[in-house]
C-alpha cells in the first residue's frame, strides 16, 4: 500500500506497522513458545496430552501474530488516525484508497495459505495421534497396532493382558446418570468406580452409555469421548507417566452433571497387575453371574444389559431378538 | 409499485396494499380494536381452550395416567395460546379472509403510539417493536446469566438447588440464542432494508409483522418453560435427556420451532425485497454493505430453519406421542437429534454473526470518512460465509462417535470458512488505514467489535483443530469462544448500529456521554468476565456445572464478579435510552453523522412511504473524499439535493452539478 499523495510527508505507516508487528509477533511467540507452551493444558502425562498439547503451541504461535497484528493495526488506528478538527472532518483517501489489489490479494492468498496448512497439520496431528484421544465411534480407524485383536478377544472372552509384552489394554468406560464405571474385560469383567491405568501402555477406551448421553473426559490423559446410550465409542491413548488424573462429564446429562466427576490413577504396570488381579479374585463370584463383556447395555426388564445371559439364552422380554443374542466379533 | 420507466413515483397518500392511516376517533375505538391486549386475551383463552383438550383427548393414555404430566396438554395449551395471540393482534385476518374467498376490505392502521401495540405493515414501525421485543428477551435472559454467576461463585455454596440451576442455566441459553437469531435481522434490518434500497416498503409486509408477533409470541412459550419446571438440557435440547425431562421440555421444544417459523417468514420476507425492491440504478456493485449481509443472512434463515423446524416437531412427537425418532432402544438414534440440530445450529450462529459484520462495514466509512476498503472483497466474505456454513456443522460433534472419517473433512472446512471470515478484517482494517477518524459512539463499538471478534475467531480456530478440541470442547474455553464472537462481535455491533441509526429511528439524538460511558463500562467489563474463562476451560471446568475444582475459584470469582457489573453497564443504556427518546429528547438533525447512505436522506421522521419520489441510484454510498464521484442518488426534487462528497469543514453544502 503505496502513499496515495506522494506530496505529503506522512511516514510510511504501513511500513511502520509492519516492523513493529514483526518485532512483536516473534518476541510474542518465543516467549509463548519457551515459557507458556511447556505448561499448557493438559500435560504430558499421555502421549495424546503431549501431541495435542505441541498441538496446541502450534496454533498458539500461528494465532498470536495475528491478534497481534490486528490490535497493532486497531491501536495505531486509534492513535495517530483518528480527526483532528471537530464538527466536519475532511474526507481523505479518494479513489485510490477504494481498494488496493495487492493488498486484497496477498490477504486471501496468505490466510488461504495459513488456514490449509492448519487443516493439513490438524489431519497429520490426528492420524498420527491415533485419534488423538477423540472417540472414534464404533469402528475406529486411527489405532495402535494391537488394537483390534485386543479388542476382538475381550469381547469373545476377556482375552488377557500382562505386563511387558505391549498389549493393548481394553477398558470399558459406562456412563450413567450420574457416575461413570469402569469394566476390565482383561480381567473377568470386574467393574470398578476408580479408573486404575498401568503407565506405558495403549488403553483402547470403550465408552457407552446406560440413559442419556453423557462424555467421558479424562482430563490429564487427554481422551474425551461421547457416552451414547446403545453405542460403543471409542478412543485410544497411551499412558506415560504416573500421576493422579480427573474425569469429568462434559456433556450435560441431567440435574447432577457438574457432579459427575472421579478421578483415577496412572500406576506402574506391576502395581496394576497386582490390583487387577486382586480385584479380579475378589470379585470372583459375582463376575460369573454377570454377562462378559458387551459393547453397549440397554437396561430392560431383564437388568442392565437387556436380557443377555451368560449362555447367550434369548429371553421372551426383550424388545427385539438381537440384544438377547451371543455378540458377534 | 407504480413505476414509470424514469424510475420517479407519484407520491401517494394511500399506500399500494390499500391501508389508510388514521388516528382513532376516540380512545374507547382504539381500546375495542385489535391491539396487545386482545393479542394477551385470546392468547389466555387459547391456551385453557389448548389444555382443556388436550386432557381430553390425551388423559386417558396409559403413560399419561401413570406419570401425572400431560404433555399433550402442555403442547395443545401452547399452540393454542399462540394462535390465540396471533389472531389477537390481527395476523391472522387477511389470511383468513383470503382463505374463505372474501375481499379483505380496506385495512384501517391507527397513527400515535398506540400503533407500537397493533399489528402494523409499516416496516418502521415493526422495527421499533422489534427493538422493544429484542430486549425483552435479552433483559431477561441476562438477568438469568446474573443467577448463573451468583451460583458459580463458590464450588462447595450453592445458591440454587442443582435442579433449579441447570434449568436457569438452559433457559438463559435458549432466551439468549432466540433473541441473537433476530437482534439486527429484527429490529435493524426490518427498520433500514427498504431504506437502504430506495424501496417505499418490504415485499411482504404482512408477513413481516407476523414473523414480529411470532418472535414476540416465542418469548411467552420458552418463559412458560419456567412455570412448567424447566428443562435441563441446556439450549442444545440433547436427546435423549430431552425425551427424559418433564413439560418444560415441551416449550423448548415448540418454542425454537415457533422462533423457526418467525425466522424463515423474516429471512423470505427481506430475501426477496433485496433481490426485487431496489431502486432502480441499485445494481448488485452499488448495495450496501449492511444489505448483502441481511441478503446472505436471509439465505441461511430460509434454507435453514426449517430443519429446526423439524427436529423440534420429532422431538415433540417423541414426548406426545411416544414415537421414537430421537430413543435409540426402540430404533431411533440420539445422533439425529444432533446432527439436525447442528444442521440448523452452524448456520444459525452466522444467521447471528453476518448482520454483525454488515453493520461495521457500514459504519466505519461514516467515522474515517473514507471509502470503504474493498467493497466486493466485503460482499464476497458474506457470500462465502453463508455458502460455506452449511458444510461445517460436525465439528460440534468431533467428540461424539461420529464417522472419523469425517473429522478431517470438517476440520477442513471449518478452517477454511476463517478465510471469509477474515475479509471483513480486511476491509475493517482498509478502511482505517490513514483514516480521519472520529470517535462516536457508533464508532467506538465497531472498534470492540473488531477487539472481540478477533479473540471469537481464533479461539474458533483452536477448535476447528480436533486434536485441541478434545481439550476444550465441551468446556469454558468453548463457552467463551461463542460469548466473544456473538455477544463481543454481534450484540456490540446491535449497540453500534442502535446509537448509529437511532436519531434516525425516533428524530431524537442519545447522549454522547452516557453513551460513552455505557460503552466503556460494556467493553471492559464484558472481556474481564469472558477473557478468564478461556482459562477456566483449558484448566478442566466443564460447562453447565454447578461446582469446580478449589483452585479455580479465584478465576471463576474474577468473571462473576465482572460479569455483575457487566450486568449493571446495561442500566447506564436503559438510562440513556429513557432520558434521550422519552424524557428529555433532543431533535436530531436528518443526518447527524454526515452518511451518504441513502436511508438518511429522508426526513426525519421518515414518512410511512418512504421516499416522495423512488429515487434513481447512481453510486454506491461509500465515495467518500472522491473529488469526481457520482452523487449516490437522484431524488428527482430541489429540496433533495444529495450531499456533496468533497466538501470540506466550515463550508456549506453546495449543489453538486450532475
Amino acid at each position: 500500500m503505496a502513499p496515495e499523495n506522494s506530496s505529503d510527508n506522512q511516514p510510511n505507516h504501513f511500513r511502520r506497522i509492519v516492523y513493529i508487528w514483526i518485532v512483536l509477533s516473534i518476541v510474542g511467540d518465543l516467549l509463548f513458545w519457551f515459557l507458556v507452551g511447556p505448561h499448557v493444558p493438559p500435560g504430558r502425562m499421555t502421549t495424546t496430552a503431549t501431541a495435542d498439547q505441541f498441538d496446541f503451541n502450534i496454533l498458539a504461535v500461528i494465532g498470536l501474530p495475528v491478534i497481534i497484528g490486528v490490535w497493532e493495526w486497531l491501536g495505531y488506528a486509534v492513535f495517530n488516525w483518528s480527526s483532528k478538527r471537530k464538527g466536519h472532518p475532511e474526507s481523505v483517501g479518494g479513489v485510490a484508497a477504494a481498494g488496493n489489489k495487492r493488498a486484497e490479494v496477498s490477504w486471501i492468498v496468505v490466510t488461504s495459505v495459513v488456514v490449509l496448512f492448519l487443516a493439513v497439520f490438524g489431519t497429520i496431528s490426528l492420524i498420527a495421534g491415533q485419534g488423538s484421544g477423540a472417540g472414534e465411534g464404533p469402528n475406529p480407524i486411527w489405532q495402535p497396532s494391537g488394537a483390534t485383536q485386543a479388542e476382538t478377544a475381550a469381547i469373545n472372552g476377556g482375552g488377557t493382558w500382562a505386563p511387558n509384552k505391549n498389549q493393548v489394554l481394553p477398558v470399558q468406560v459406562i456412563a450413567q446418570q450420574w457416575k461413570f464405571t469402569y469394566r476390565y474385560p482383561t480381567f473377568g469383567g470386574f467393574e470398578s468406580s476408580y479408573l486404575i491405568l498401568p503407565n506405558d501402555t495403549n488403553i483402547a477406551f470403550n465408552v457407552t452409555s446406560l440413559d442419556v448421553i453423557h462424555s467421558f473426559w479424562a482430563y490429564q490423559l487427554e481422551v474425551k469421548a461421547d457416552a451414547n446410550p446403545m453405542e460403543n465409542n471409542v478412543a485410544f491413548t497411551k499412558t506415560q507417566q504416573l500421576g493422579s488424573f480427573e474425569v469429568r462429564c462434559s456433556e450435560l446429562c441431567g440435574i447432577w452433571h457438574g457432579a459427575m466427576f472421579n478421578s483415577g490413577n496412572v500406576v506402574s504396570q506391576a502395581a496394576f497387575e497386582a490390583w487387577a488381579t486382586k480385584t479380579e479374585a475378589a470379585n470372583a463370584q459375582n463376575t460369573k453371574y454377570l454377562p462378559p463383556f458387551a459393547w453397549t447395555y440397554v437396561p430392560d426388564a431383564n437388568g442392565a444389559s437387556g436380557g443377555f445371559y451368560p449362555d447367550g439364552t434369548v429371553t421372551p422380554y426383550s424388545p427385539v431378538e438381537s440384544y438377547g443374542a451371543k455378540q458377534s466379533s | 409499485m407504480s413505476v414509470s420507466a424514469e424510475g420517479l413515483a407519484e407520491p401517494a397518500e394511500v399506500d399500494e396494499s390499500r391501508q389508510t392511516y388514521v388516528p382513532p376517533k376516540h380512545w374507547v375505538n382504539g381500546l375495542l380494536s385489535q391491539h396487545m391486549g386482545t393479542a394477551v386475551i385470546c392468547g389466555f383463552l387459547g391456551y385453557i381452550l389448548g389444555h382443556w383438550l388436550g386432557n381430553y383427548i390425551a388423559s386417558g393414555y396409559p403413560y399419561i395416567a401413570n406419570s401425572g404430566q400431560n404433555s399433550v396438554a402442555n403442547l395443545l395449551a401452547l399452540m393454542f395460546m399462540v394462535i390465540g395471540w396471533l389472531g389477537g393482534i390481527g395476523a391472522l385476518n387477511y389470511p383468513l379472509a383470503k382463505i374463505i374467498g372474501r375481499e379483505p376490505s380496506n385495512e384501517t392502521y391507527y397513527t400515535g403510539w398506540t400503533r407500537y401495540f397493533r399489528f402494523n405493515l409499516d416496516h418502521k414501525v415493526v422495527g421499533i417493536q422489534y427493538v422493544f421485543a429484542v430486549f425483552t428477551f435479552f433483559f431477561t435472559g441476562g438477568l438469568l446469566a446474573m443467577a448463573i454467576r451468583t451460583e458459580l461463585l463458590n464450588p462447595t455454596t450453592h445458591v440454587f438447588s442443582a435442579d433449579t440451576y441447570i434449568k436457569i442455566v438452559s433457559e438463559h441459553g435458549t432466551i439468549m440464542m432466540m433473541m441473537a437469531s433476530s437482534v439486527v435481522v429484527g429490529p435493524l434490518g426490518n427498520y433500514f432494508v427498504p431504506l437502504m434500497i430506495g424501496a417505499r416498503r418490504m415485499a411482504y409486509p404482512r408477513i413481516e409483522a407476523f414473523s414480529l408477533w411470532t418472535f414476540a409470541a416465542g418469548y411467552f412459550v420458552i418463559f412458560s418453560a419456567l412455570p412448567y419446571g424447566g428443562f435441563p438440557t441446556g439450549w442444545t435440547g440433547y436427546a435423549p435427556l430431552q425425551t427424559q425431562a418433564g413439560p418444560g421440555m415441551i416449550s423448548y421444544l415448540f418454542g425454537f420451532a415457533l422462533i423457526g417459523i418467525g425466522m424463515i417468514l423474516a429471512g423470505f420476507n427481506l430475501g426477496v425485497t433485496i433481490i426485487n425492491y431496489r431502486a432502480p440504478g441499485m445494481t448488485w456493485s452499488r448495495v450496501p454493505v449492511f444489505v448483502w449481509s441481511i441478503a446472505a443472512t436471509a439465505a441461511l434463515l430460509t434454507l435453514a430453519s426449517p430443519v429446526l423446524f423439524a427436529a423440534g416437531l420429532f422431538g415433540i412427537l417423541d414426548k406426545t406421542v411416544q414415537t421414537s425418532f430421537y430413543v435409540t432402544e426402540h430404533g431411533g438414534s440420539s445422533y439425529l437429534w444432533e446432527n439436525l440440530f447442528w444442521f440448523f445450529g452452524h448456520p444459525e450462529v452466522y444467521i447471528m454473526a453476518l448482520p454483525g459484520f454488515g453493520i461495521v462495514g457500514e459504519i466505519i466509512p461514516v467515522f474515517t470518512r473514507k471509502p470503504l476498503f474493498a467493497y466486493r472483497v466485503a460482499a464476497a466474505g458474506m457470500i462465502g460465509v453463508a455458502l460455506l456454513s452449511f458444510f461445517v456443522w460436525q465439528h460440534h460433534l468431533f467428540d461424539s462417535g461420529i464417522d472419523p472419517d469425517m473429522r478431517p473433512l470438517f476440520m477442513l472446512t471449518t478452517e477454511l470458512i476463517s478465510i471469509p471470515t477474515g475479509f471483513i478484517f480486511l476491509v475493517g482494517m482498509g478502511t482505517l488505514y490513514r483514516a480521519r477518524i472520529r470517535f462516536e459512539v457508533p464508532m467506538m463499538f465497531c472498534m470492540a467489535v473488531y477487539f472481540n471478534f478477533l479473540i471469537g475467531g481464533v479461539s474458533g480456530v483452536f477448535l476447528s483443530d480436533t486434536p485441541v478440541d478434545v481439550t476444550v470442547h465441551g468446556g469454558f474455553f468453548v463457552l467463551s469462544h461463542f460469548h466473544y464472537t456473538i455477544m463481543g462481535g454481534l450484540i456490540f455491533a446491535f449497540f453500534a448500529g442502535l446509537y448509529f441509526w437511532l436519531p434516525k429511528m425516533t428524530g431524537k439524538q442519545m447522549n454522547k456521554k452516557l453513551g460513552v460511558y455505557h460503552f466503556w463500562t460494556m467493553f471492559v467489563f464484558f472481556n474481564l468476565t469472558f477473557f478468564p474463562m478461556f482459562f477456566i476451560g483449558l484448566l478442566g471446568q466443564p460447562r453447565r456445572v454447578f461446582t469446580y475444582a478449589k483452585n479455580l475459584q479465584t478465576l471463576n470469582d474474577f468473571s462473576s464478579v465482572s460479569a455483575f457489573l457487566l450486568g449493571a453497564s446495561f442500566l447506564i443504556f436503559v438510562a440513556n435510552i429513557v432520558w434521550s427518546q422519552f424524557i428529555s429528547p433532543q431533535k436530531s438533525p436528518d443526518n447527524p453523522w454526515d452518511s451518504l447512505g441513502l436511508e438518511w436522506q429522508t426526513a426525519t421522521p421518515i414518512p410511512p412511504y418512504n421516499f416522495e419520489r423512488i429515487p434513481v441510484i447512481m453510486s454506491d454510498p461509500y465515495h467518500y473524499s472522491e473529488v469526481d464521484a457520482p452523487v449516490v442518488a437522484d431524488f428527482g426534487t430541489e429540496e433533495q439535493a444529495p450531499i456533496p462528497v468533497h466538501s470540506s469543514s466550515g463550508a456549506s453544502l453546495d449543489e453538486s452539478d450532475q
